[in-house]
């Protein structure tokens, strides 16, 4: 073989074995399938009614966004201790009762004025607060002794903590829907025909600005760094003079927080709390998480507003299947995912290559 | 301090543990006591009123069927969690496959076609009518085929993707059922209203109805005695070393030449078919099936059964799923009750399950995690790397 042959043959790039090529190739065509149905699904509907199309595009737009503060909660634990946190959705269920009697029972607010939003946004801060320590308590009593276990150990526990979050959840709001008076503004402004309720637009002006806080503590702050650490080796960090099992609780406690927030502002926009909320949107959550791949803050965001326009159109448009199938159109995108792409949209492969 | 600790210890692993035969004598022999009680002495008589009632009020015999069910579906999941060590939360879906095939195949349901195999239905009924047996076989095939298709592409993630995927395809196919009475115009499911009026089941010598509770006990503890017999077969056999290897240590044991894809696809497999086989003996015990009674937390109720009862064993399960069916369909209601009028409160037992069931998951986890009747190999597994055992080398464990 000439020297030249030999460069050429060296210079070709490795693009895998062979499964791993036929594996991505099929991906390919699949995602490329799929996104073209949806295309046409998509342009079908906004030819056929374009304000009903802006409608519930925003709709989904809002809940997408309350799936992100949720979904942030799943993939900062998982980032960090590789766990999926089964009682995180019964946390924010929680938070959303916690909200309710704040506002309603414990300081008697129940018309949208001035004391009705100060009770609000102290209502914010208490749900945070105490979303966050109750996710410490969980912490430290149920998971952090197991945190040398085989894996399928704290599995089991977080599901048995979410069981009884849920039973504290039936004692405290009862078996059935509850109804709450609402002390966001009810009222709605017009633009073009489409109808934006403000209470849209404050769960935007309460959201946004969390998640900025959010990447700037995990981006900028020395706390957020010791995260960071955390994440990539535990062992590493602890021999860096890194306090291990706070930078965990602190990780809880931001993550509980924003389970907090979003209950509020999950109460405050539908008006309703129950008992297995924290079940049903737990799960569109961590699709969300999934969705935009585990352990990536961004795209926990990016994958939970996608979820929720998506949930949207399906509900809310005529040529669709509707709000009974909602669940399962959310689960079937959650199994297409880890079929075809488990990593995610943002993150990085996911199969264990020990 | 140290050494008598080290030598009890080593006393503990010498003594042999009660052979597989000494225990299914024993399960054979409570179930003939139970068969024998129920069946001659409970419709007695003479029998004094207060023993009568107590037994109806604390063991009535839809109970003890209904615990039978869940030991067939528990033993199922524990080859799945126990044996390979796969976290499976959507157990529930292959209960309601199974469901729906005794649900079609066994009722008038689908009165638009009349087919009827070895059934015992007279002929001028419309619908399917297979007889019983077959439909069990039916059922187990049709969850292993959806085991295969939902276990295929997910075995190869993390095992806590395994999980969740598990979940998603639980929420899914009751989701079908219950939304599946008009599918572009087929009535799939008859969605919340269910199927109801299966066939009896034809055994020979006289067909039995929905309250033939005697006869229908001894093919409940057929059955689940069938799936004993299985899982201990399969884990004595070159299949279940394997999932216990892969158990154990993933990566160690695909180095030995284990196919990890196949190993794992077939425990799901099997996990599956067990829980078809439960799901078509639920239908014919409750005599229909209802769309809203496969949730969640049936998925939960049957994890919590095996880690109850010591993941990997197959006796431990049993009684796990014994004890926690028994809680939940008699015992707390009927606690319930008793408390209630002689306290005169008004305490809602039953909805004490969800705490129960929690406080089961972990306080087992964290205190006793190989369950009530450990599996000797599982123990050192599930406590290597526990906090206190970090600190010393390995070598001096031995000792």
């Amino acid at each position: 073989m000439t020297q030249a042959a030999v460069e050429k043959v060296a210079v070709r790039q490795y693009k895998g074995t062979p499964g791993q090529v036929r594996r991505r190739r099929i991906e390919l065509t699949a995602g490329a399938v799929l996104g073209s149905l949806a295309m046409v699904w998509i342009v079908t509907n906004i030819i056929n009614s374009p304000t009903q199309f802006a409608q519930v595009f925003i709709l989904g737009f809002r809940n997408g966004l309350l799936y992100a503060l949720i979904a942030l909660g799943y993939t900062l634990v998982y980032g960090i201790i590789e766990l999926i946190n089964f009682a995180h959705g019964d946390l924010f269920m929680l938070g959303a009762l916690f909200a309710s009697y704040f506002i309603t029972v414990w300081f008697g607010q129940e018309k949208s004025n001035l004391a009705g939003w100060l009770t609000f946004l102290a209502a914010l801060i208490a749900a945070m607060a105490f979303c966050g320590g109750l996710n410490i308590l969980i912490e430290r009593f149920a998971y952090r002794r197991l945190r040398r276990a085989p894996k399928i150990a704290p599995l089991i526990t977080a599901v048995g903590v979410s069981f009884i979050l849920q039973f504290v959840g039936i004692k405290w709001n009862g078996s059935t829907p509850r109804n709450w008076p609402k002390v966001l503004p009810q009222s709605e402004f017009t633009i073009g025909g489409v109808h934006i309720a403000w209470n849209t637009v404050i769960l935007l002006l309460v959201a946004v600005p969390l998640l900025l806080l959010l990447t700037w503590v995990v981006t900028k702050t020395r706390q957020g760094k010791a995260m960071r650490a955390t994440a990539q080796d535990q062992d590493a960090a602890r021999l860096m003079g890194i306090d291990v099992n706070r930078t965990i609780s602190f990780t809880f406690a931001i993550g509980g927080a924003l389970a907090g927030a979003a209950g509020l502002l999950y109460q405050q926009t539908t008006g309703t709390t129950n008992y297995n909320l924290g079940f049903q949107l737990g799960l569109i959550a961590f699709t969300s998480a999934v969705l935009g791949g585990i352990g990536n803050l961004n795209g926990a965001v990016l994958g939970a507003v996608l979820i929720g326009i998506i949930q949207g159109l399906n509900d809310g448009l005529p040529i669709a299947l509707g709000q009974k199938w909602s669940q399962t159109v959310v689960f079937t995108i959650l199994i297409l995912i880890m079929v075809f792409k488990p990593a995610g949209l943002l993150g990085k492969s996911t199969t264990e290559k020990v | 301090m140290m050494a008598t600790r080290a030598a009890r210890k080593a006393k503990k692993a010498t003594r042999r543990p009660a052979s597989h035969r000494t225990w299914a004598l024993g399960y054979l022999a409570v179930a003939t006591v139970i068969f024998v009680v129920y069946q001659y002495a409970l419709p007695w008589e003479g029998l004094p009123l207060p023993i009568y009632d107590f037994l109806q009020l604390w063991l009535p015999p839809t109970s003890i069927n209904e615990a039978l069910v869940y030991v067939i579906c528990a033993l199922g999941l524990n080859v799945v969690v126990g044996y390979a060590g796969l976290l499976d939360l959507g157990y529930v879906a292959f209960w309601a496959i199974g469901g729906y095939c005794a649900g079609w195949f066994m009722s008038n349901f689908f009165e638009q076609w009349n087919f009827h195999g070895l059934s015992s239905v007279a002929s001028t009924e419309p619908g399917l009518h297979i007889n019983f047996w077959l439909v069990l076989v039916i059922g187990g095939a049709v969850c292993a085929f959806f085991g295969v298709v939902i276990g295929a592409p997910t075995l190869r993630l993390k095992s806590d993707y395994l999980a969740l995927v598990t979940l998603g395809f639980g929420e899914i196919i009751p989701q079908i059922f219950f939304n599946g009475e008009d599918i572009n115009g087929f009535n799939l499911s008859n969605g919340t209203k269910g199927i109801t009026r299966l066939d009896p089941i034809p055994t020979g010598v006289k067909d039995l109805g929905p309250f033939d509770f005697g006869s229908k006990f001894v093919i409940f503890v057929l059955l689940a005695a069938l799936m004993v017999f299985i899982s201990l077969q399969l884990r004595r056999g070159r299949l279940g070393r394997a999932w216990l290897a892969i158990r154990e240590d993933e990566l160690a044991a695909s180095m030995m030449g284990v196919p990890l894809m196949r190993t794992k696809l077939a425990s799901y497999a099997v996990g599956a078919v067990a829980g078809g086989i439960g799901g078509v003996a639920f239908a014919t015990h409750v005599d229909g099936v209802y769309a809203e009674r496969f949730n969640f937390s049936i998925s939960i109720f049957l994890l919590a059964m095996v880690v109850l009862g010591g993941m990997g064993n197959v006796w431990g399960v049993i009684l796990g799923a014994f004890i926690l069916s028994w809680i939940n369909s008699t015992g707390l209601p009927a606690l319930g009750d008793t408390f209630n009028t002689q306290f005169g409160t008004d305490i809602d037992f039953p909805s004490f399950t969800f705490l129960l069931f929690g406080l089961v998951l972990i306080l087992m986890i964290l205190f006793k995690r190989e369950g009530l009747i450990p599996e000797s190999r599982l123990r050192m597994v599930l406590h290597e790397g526990d906090a206190d055992e970090e600190m010393k080398p390995a070598h001096e464990e031995e000792k």
